[in-house]
């Protein structure tokens, strides 16, 4: 549905894209994960048609977003990083426009504008002014305008930042609800997010992309040893050494001390579970268990260890779990020939 | 064509909103009422024999009262529009709209049209209020239509001309100061261009008499419609529509 080949950008000496490739089928949704300023809104840019890319092929529901832009564009729905909006207008104005703009016949403009302020839950929004929008409001109305014309290809940069909580769960929920016949690219720099979203994940970093992988599998791979976060009541006793010499620790560091409360931080090696080594050792001495739980891996770790195997293998193609599909082999090749 | 129907209509609406529409017609309609009375008083002194002639005579109302008011209606209109086109795509770019547009199934050329026509239906709209001033001519006095129309004409091309510069530098900016300021001191520059011609006929002379953007408007207001004068104008909206479309192109490149 959306191919990606060999694409570079480059704004004189910078080098914001780096021959990135990638591919997304229908109906899946793909998160694009970086770091701020990692080339993830430059490429979204170049898959709407809003920028030219330098180098390399973009192809969206089969249309070469360089060469036939109109046909390419009409199948895609944007949400850039500010939700585009008149202030002047309504919402129900402002969708409008958006319907017209897009080509939609006048008999469906209403039925679709009425159908995407529902989807995204603004209906009760339609008469106020888009400048007098709160965020999260402004957000919705953004990814309603963005889905309005039914497009195969939904893009969409950051679609939670700036929500509440709930409104972040909400929105999640229509994203999966949408992928069903939509196909989804959307952009975060939130790792759970992605793990609940998104069926693969693209890295990038530095405009290069890092990794490519379903969510499960990166987190996998990426932990090549496990850390556990050991909190106990020793009653002023040094656990550490006790700690240290429990089967399969590979390591023990003191993460914090609050009076008579120690937190530790336990490394063991991978496929190890000392859980219950742990928990049992703790019992025998006499302390209090208070919490026992898996460190997760924060986006931060995963970038330096990404960053860290880059430069040690340097010469090597970045690294790519998932075989890519071959590029040529798509089935969509030949329409618009 | 629907969609460039469709952004005209939303530039239109745009003016309406924001108090731009109301003081550019507020003000324009001041401007014109001044130098519509004092137009008058200088007719009505010619027509009373004031300035020497012996006695009242029959005095011409297109030659000593439209005519000049349609001169100074130029001058009024090079100040004003500025002002009417610097928002239209500092604006949208300024905040973010702009990659609406961009990511839209839309053209360049049809944006571009589109946001011309937008403003030309405001200006268009803005003119329209000085008919109750001629209407009031015609109904006291008996002038001759004919200079009429073809000043309008004249004061519409020259209009879009202004409307079509202001585009462009417009869409060369994200600040809508920065684009006021320069439209008005290149239409100033249109306008003075041929202040520094001696009359010397040579090739250089001729060309910077034929650049000046209010020596064509002349021949409208006398009631002639030359060719010349109406490429010369065309070719401005064109020429100014076309950079319009390379700026956009530009930006696009550059990011």
């Amino acid at each position: 549905m959306v191919e990606v080949q060999h694409v570079t950008k480059r704004y004189g000496s910078l080098t914001a894209v780096d021959d990135i490739s990638f591919s997304v089928e229908r109906g899946e949704i793909l998160g694009f994960l970086g770091p701020n300023g990692a080339g993830k809104t430059t490429t979204m840019r170049i898959l709407t048609g809003f920028l030219p890319a330098t180098e390399g092929r973009a192809r969206v529901a089969g249309f070469d977003v360089f060469e036939r832009p109109l046909e390419a564009k009409r199948r895609t729905g944007y949400l850039p990083e500010t939700p585009p909006l008149y202030p002047e207008m309504t919402v129900a104005e402002y969708l409008r426009f958006v319907a017209q703009i897009n080509g939609l016949p006048s008999a469906d403009r209403r039925t679709q504008v009425g159908l995407a302020m529902e989807r995204t839950n603004i209906s009760d929004m339609a008469d106020r002014y888009c400048g007098k929008l709160s965020k999260g409001y402004r957000q919705r109305v953004g990814l309603a305008q963005a889905i309005l014309h039914n497009p195969d290809v939904l893009i969409l940069d950051e679609p939670t930042a700036g929500l509440d909580p709930r409104q972040i769960i909400e929105t999640r929920r229509l994203i999966a609800e949408l992928a069903g016949d939509h196909t989804v690219i959307l952009s975060t720099h939130i790792l759970p997010e992605v793990s609940q979203t998104c069926q693969r994940v693209v890295i990038i970093n530095r405009g290069r992309v890092v990794a490519v992988d379903t969510p499960d599998n990166l987190t996998a791979r990426l932990q090549g040893s496990q850390t556990l976060y050991l909190q106990i009541d020793t009653q002023g006793a040094d656990a550490l050494a006790t700690l240290e010499g429990v089967d399969g620790v590979a390591g023990v560091t003191r993460a914090d001390t609050q009076g008579e409360v120690s937190g530790y931080a336990i490394e063991s090696n991978q496929g190890d579970d000392v859980r219950r080594e742990l928990s049992r050792t703790v019992v025998a001495n006499g302390w209090g268990l208070l919490e026992l739980r898996p460190q997760q891996m924060s986006l931060e770790d995963i970038f330096l260890q990404l960053t860290t195997d880059e430069t040690a293998a340097d010469e090597t193609h970045p690294v790519t779990v998932t075989p890519e599909p071959e590029a040529d082999a798509g089935e969509e090749d030949g329409i618009d020939e | 064509m629907s969609n460039i129907l469709a952004l005209a209509q939303k530039e239109l609406r745009a003016y309406f909103v924001s108090p731009m529409a109301y003081a550019l017609f507020g003000f324009f309609a001041l401007l014109f009422g001044w130098f519509y009375v004092a137009n008058m008083n200088v007719m009505l002194q010619y027509s009373m024999g004031q300035f020497g002639q012996g006695g009242p005579q029959v005095v011409n109302i297109n030659e000593f009262m439209i005519r000049p008011l349609f001169g100074n209606t130029a001058i009024i209109l090079l100040m004003m529009l500025p002002f009417l086109t610097a928002r239209a795509y500092a604006e949208e770019k300024r905040s973010g709209t702009m990659e609406l547009l961009l990511t839209s199934p839309i053209s360049d050329v049809q944006i571009i049209i589109g946001k011309f026509l937008g403003a030309m239906a405001l200006y268009t709209m803005m003119l329209g209020i000085t008919l109750v001033h001629i209407g009031i001519l015609f109904w006291y006095g008996d002038p001759e239509w004919g200079p009429i129309v073809s000043g309008y004409l004249g004061l519409l091309l020259m209009g879009g001309s202004f409307i079509s510069v202001g585009l462009t530098i417009s869409s060369m900016t994200k600040s809508q100061m920065v684009a006021g300021v320069s439209t008005f001191a290149v239409l100033l520059l249109f306008w003075m261009i041929n202040w520094v011609s001696d009359g010397s006929g040579t090739t250089a002379d001729t060309v910077l008499s034929y650049l000046s953007i209010l020596e064509h408007l002349d021949d409208f207001t006398k009631g002639v419609i030359d060719t010349s004068h109406v490429t010369y104008y065309v070719s401005l909206i064109a020429f100014g529509l076309f950079l319009t479309a390379k700026s956009l192109d530009t930006a696009r490149w550059n990011g």
